[in-house]
């Protein structure tokens, strides 16, 4: 047994919060400028260049990427053996979003859905537990914006509907969505488990790095083929028609019940703000 | 690059085609989901604005706070769609434009060529360019909506594409 002090995932949030909202992934930075490289559209062009411009200002002044700061989504994946100590680990989490989200002056954007209140300090973040083997901690961080966010979309697919089913609705989500959540977008997927499994594992899909590929081959032929389908669509940065309308598509899959086929579709803007640690 | 700066006269307004490049220098002023719907409330009971409308350029947007030292926290646009069922009536009572991002309604596109207006789009996901380009900010209304405030904001030099041009054209 481990014992570990809530206060030091508290801490750990705290500074990934911070770096999270100033700097993008290296892995989005890198298929940033793959499709400045490649693309040919005038506007597409200079919009992209204008992100990269951004990217660098932002983590020059140490001021945040976007002004959508966006809600603080952790997951937690606890090892068995670790005991914790000290305050609620749900209390630690959100002391250390509240922190960061004052310090790093960034902007608060969670609030009562009905009254449209704002809670004042961007908290409560949206914590996800697991429970795996072993003695350490793994933390990952995503703030996510909403201007994405709000286009995502779940589908309870026929299973006779298959592959091209699948393929069909990550497709139409991003078309449907066209030049509103901040194209090129990164397009997280889940595939199979019940109703709210797959929206967690197509949350989880884009806390992978842009350009990785799922190991299961299958689920990587999906990926790929719906990567090609969608910028073949011509969107492009910020819907101004281009080659790049997505920089990855990122697929998990869980086992389903014999008479579904979930698919959640979780839209991520070129803005992919994610940390890792390890505690 | 066409350097553009405001208030805009009709004849400039005119010469703006759907995809050109432009920079804009002048004053702006942010609203964006509860400020509409707290300046609908206003109109709905006959209250005067706290604000002028006339000519003015409405920036969909909801600024971080400012570091010290700094007039302007981060400030991309946000998604437009969301201000699409107030728009046209703004633009009726002689808003000059607007600036956000993405695609609009097709109620907006005629609304903005009824009024010879213009929609501009920003680059999302550019908040902290965006923030540099602001020189000065002030909250002229509904302050309790803090990010969702209205601020007057004097910006130099602010990178856009016109999305929509008072001939209907879009870059959509």
């Amino acid at each position: 047994m481990r014992i570990v002090n809530t206060k030091e995932i508290s801490d750990t949030v705290y500074k990934m919060a911070l770096h999270a909202g100033v700097n993008l992934t290296p892995s989005c930075m890198k298929a940033l400028n793959e499709a400045r490289e490649t693309e040919d559209g005038a506007a597409a062009k200079f919009a992209l260049e204008t992100l990269l411009q951004n990217a660098g200002v932002a983590a020059e002044k140490s001021m945040p990427v976007c002004q959508d700061t966006g809600m603080a989504v952790v997951i937690l994946e606890i090892g068995q053996e670790v005991f914790l100590e000290g305050g609620l680990l749900r209390d630690a989490v959100n002391d250390g979003v509240r922190r960061a989200y004052k310090d790093g002056y960034f902007r608060k954007s969670v609030c009562n859905p009905i009254t449209r209140v704002n809670t004042g300090d961007n908290t409560p973040a949206v914590i996800h537990t697991e429970i795996v083997a072993g003695d350490k901690i793994k933390i990952t961080y995503l703030p996510k914006g909403f201007g994405s966010e709000n286009m995502s979309r779940l589908y309870m697919l026929k299973p006779a509907q298959g592959v091209e089913g699948i393929i069909s609705a990550i497709v139409e989500t991003v078309k449907f969505a066209g030049s509103r959540p901040c194209p090129p977008v990164y397009v997280g997927v889940g595939i199979g488990g019940s109703f709210d499994t797959c929206a967690y594992l197509a949350k989880k899909a884009i806390t992978r790095e842009v350009g990785t590929k799922n190991p299961d081959a299958e689920v990587a032929k999906i990926e790929a083929e719906a990567l090609k389908r969608i910028n073949a669509l011509g969107i492009g940065c910020q819907g101004f028609h281009g080659r790049t309308t997505a920089l990855g598509v990122s697929c998990e899959w869980a086992p389903t019940h014999i008479a579904g086929l979930p698919v959640a579709v979780n839209i991520q803007c070129h803005c992919v703000r994610c940390e890792k640690e390890i505690i | 690059m066409i350097k553009l700066t405001l208030p805009l006269d009709k004849k400039t307004v005119k010469s703006l085609k759907a995809g050109d490049s432009v920079l804009i220098s002048g004053t702006i002023m942010t609203a964006r989901d509860c400020a509409h719907k707290r300046i609908f409330e206003y109109i709905k009971e006959g209250k005067k604005l706290p604000f002028d409308l006339k000519d003015a350029i409405i920036y969909y947007a909801g600024p971080c706070p400012a570091k010290p030292g700094m007039a302007s926290g981060s400030c991309g646009p946000t998604t437009s769609a969301r201000m699409d069922s107030f728009a046209p009536t703004l633009l009726d009572m002689g808003l000059g434009g607007m600036i956000g991002k993405g695609e609009m309604s097709d109620e907006v596109r005629e609304a903005i060529k009824r009024n010879t207006g213009v929609y501009f789009a920003a680059i999302g996901g550019a908040g902290a360019l965006y923030g540099n380009a602001i020189k000065k900010s002030e909250c002229i209304a509904f302050a309790d909506l803090f990010s969702e405030a209205v601020y007057r904001l004097e910006v130099v030099d602010f990178p856009a594409v016109v999305a929509y041009d008072c001939d209907g054209n879009s870059i959509y």
